[in-house]
């Protein structure tokens, strides 16, 4: 089933001033349930603005976004609940958090929601740990975090209202090569657990291509493609056009099959260009 | 004592800890230093890079340098000069001039050009001067179009330059930049990538570069790796990329193409241990197949 949807939207910023933008250029899209989705793009092209329509942070300048089949906008009072159905993640979340306790930071969205005290506290414990949180760290000023865990504190706090959609702004962002590897994994584990959609807007071609099925491209307001991740990174040269690349490995594998060698499509990760290398070199030497 | 002109950089056994309740203690042990002994030489004209996961003391590492802090025991010079000595600061954040991860935390004027003209301006140099200064360190990091611009009109790429050419603005002899690109886009990122490598190549400006990206690491002449307070690799980006396995083990990355051949050299082929861009990579596959 579709859970999110839009039609021909459109979004101008400063319409009918000099300032005038168009910024989301008569985007159709198709968003199916329980998808890990990347969104790429060149800065610039429309990914953020994109986003916010998603949970109605943005109103479209024309053009509908439906969730659930509903046009969010047709009844502005409903608007709240939309956004507890469609959870958005900034970039640098860290900076969100305000409340006493870590634990009564991640409860507020579900404070707002009506949720009942028992249903809080277990969602509460349940995201912590999802994303690797120690009990500990819930009676703690989130002041007192380390960088790492205020970030996983931040994004708890969404993830608690379990939302149909969640969005997250390069949640990798400023984080070290290890953070990132466990960042992604736990992301990766909570869309498996939850089979909810996650689209994350990333920069890092290596991390969509480990951790995606399907990729969103947007390039200069329009939307350039939606399709399964592999058959994207197909598409090597149109993306450098855009200003993107694929990850190193696809490249080095691109390069070799095009100078004849037998390896499959679809190289794009260490894991599968090592086995299909592997698969050669072995069937060289059987061959002698 | 006389401290050749060849090192410009050096740290003698520095030992630094936070102090209780700052928001930088927290990453740090209850009793342990966040630097444990740190001792390091860097030679002008290099342009270094500095790996260590968050929380590894590369950061403050780099603030002992232009003395934003001072060490609990041990010594940093600058050009021969003791950081601790009050009386050296201004010469030593003259000849050492840092550039931060946040752009938006550097920019202080309103125009771009007057943002650059701050630091001259406070180190007493001649109007006639700041003008020509000014100018071309606009015109070193290709901002000097924007010199009349509003910084908050700018992409953080071009803010970072523009904190880039506020330190060019005071000729320093080195610049350290602490996660420089850390919030901006790849576009942003190879900006200012290549505005380090101009400024190092052109002008011989020491570039000591605090970094997570293993690609921008890979361009600089020496990699140094900072693990829980301690340096533990110190060797040109080659040899420290092909340790895959401690680098894995400290938290770090290696380039694709390097973890291929390690994964090919571990599966018992011979491919070098040295391989870092694409086409060395696919040279090397080549050789095999």
């Amino acid at each position: 089933m579709a859970i999110l949807k839009t039609e021909g939207l459109t979004y101008t910023y400063s319409a009918g001033t000099p300032f005038e933008k168009t910024a989301v250029d008569h985007v159709d899209l198709c968003i199916e349930e329980n998808r890990m989705i990347g969104v790429i793009g060149h800065t610039g092209s429309g990914k953020s603005t994109l986003m916010q329509h998603f949970n109605g942070l943005l109103q479209p300048t024309s053009g509908t976004v439906l969730l659930e089949n509903q046009d969010i906008w047709a009844d502005k009072s409903k608007l709240r609940e939309v956004r507890f159905k469609v959870g958005l993640v900034f970039q640098y979340p860290e900076y969100q958090l305000f409340e006493e306790t870590v634990a009564k930071d991640i409860a507020f969205g579900c404070k707002n929601m009506g949720l009942s005290d028992d249903e809080i506290k277990t969602r509460v414990f349940e995201t912590a740990q999802m994303l690797g949180m120690d009990r500990e760290l819930l009676n703690r000023s989130p002041f007192a975090l380390s960088g790492g865990q205020k970030r996983r504190a931040a994004i708890a706090g969404v993830m608690a209202m379990r939302p149909k959609v969640l969005i997250l702004d390069e949640p990798c962002a400023g984080l070290d090569p290890k953070g990132r590897n466990l960042m992604l994994n736990q992301i990766r584990d909570y869309q498996k657990k939850t089979q909810s959609t996650v689209l994350l807007v990333s920069h890092s071609m290596e991390d969509v291509a480990e951790f995606t099925e399907q990729l969103l491209v947007m390039s200069r307001a329009k939307l350039f493609c939606f399709e399964e991740t592999y058959k994207v990174f197909r598409r090597a040269d149109e993306l450098k056009q855009l200003g993107l690349r694929v990850p190193q490995i696809a490249s080095v594998m691109t390069e070799l099959r095009k100078k004849g060698y037998d390896l499959p499509e679809d190289l794009y990760t260490v894991e599968k260009a090592k086995e299909a290398v592997l698969t050669l070199l072995r069937k060289g030497a059987a061959s002698c | 004592m006389i401290y050749f002109m060849e090192t410009i950089v050096k740290a003698e056994h520095l030992i630094f800890r936070y102090p209780a309740d700052t928001e930088e203690n927290q990453n740090q042990v209850p009793n342990e230093p966040i630097l444990k002994d740190i001792s390091l030489e860097i030679k002008k004209g290099s342009f270094t890079a500095v790996l260590g996961h968050n929380g590894s003391g590369k950061s403050t590492f780099a603030k002992h340098i232009n003395a934003i802090l001072l060490p609990e025991s041990g010594k940093m010079f600058v050009e021969g000069l003791d950081t601790s000595d009050e009386a050296n600061l201004f010469d030593i954040r003259q000849k050492a001039g840092m550039v931060f991860q946040n752009p938006d935390n550097q920019i202080v004027a309103t125009i771009v050009e007057e943002d650059v003209a701050f630091a001259p301006e406070n180190l007493g140099v001649p109007p006639e001067e700041i003008r020509q200064r000014v100018d071309s360190a606009l015109k070193d990091v290709n901002m000097y179009e924007y010199r009349n611009h509003a910084p908050t009109q700018l992409s953080g790429g071009q803010k970072q330059r523009v904190a880039i050419a506020g330190v060019i603005a005071m000729r320093p002899d080195c610049i350290i930049l602490d996660e420089p690109t850390a919030m901006l886009d790849p576009q942003g990122r190879q900006e200012v990538m290549q505005t380090i490598q101009k400024l190092n190549q052109e002008q011989g400006i020491t570039i000591i570069l605090i970094t997570h990206y293993m690609e921008e690491a890979a361009l600089a002449d020496r990699i140094v790796v900072i693990d829980d307070g301690n340096i533990v690799l110190d060797d040109a980006p080659k040899k420290v990329f092909s340790q895959v396995d401690k680098m894995k083990e400290l938290g770090l990355d290696v380039p694709q193409v390097t973890e291929l051949a390690w994964e090919l050299r571990k599966a018992g082929y011979p491919v070098s241990a040295e391989i870092i861009t694409e086409d060395e990579c696919l040279n090397a596959l080549e050789a095999l197949l």
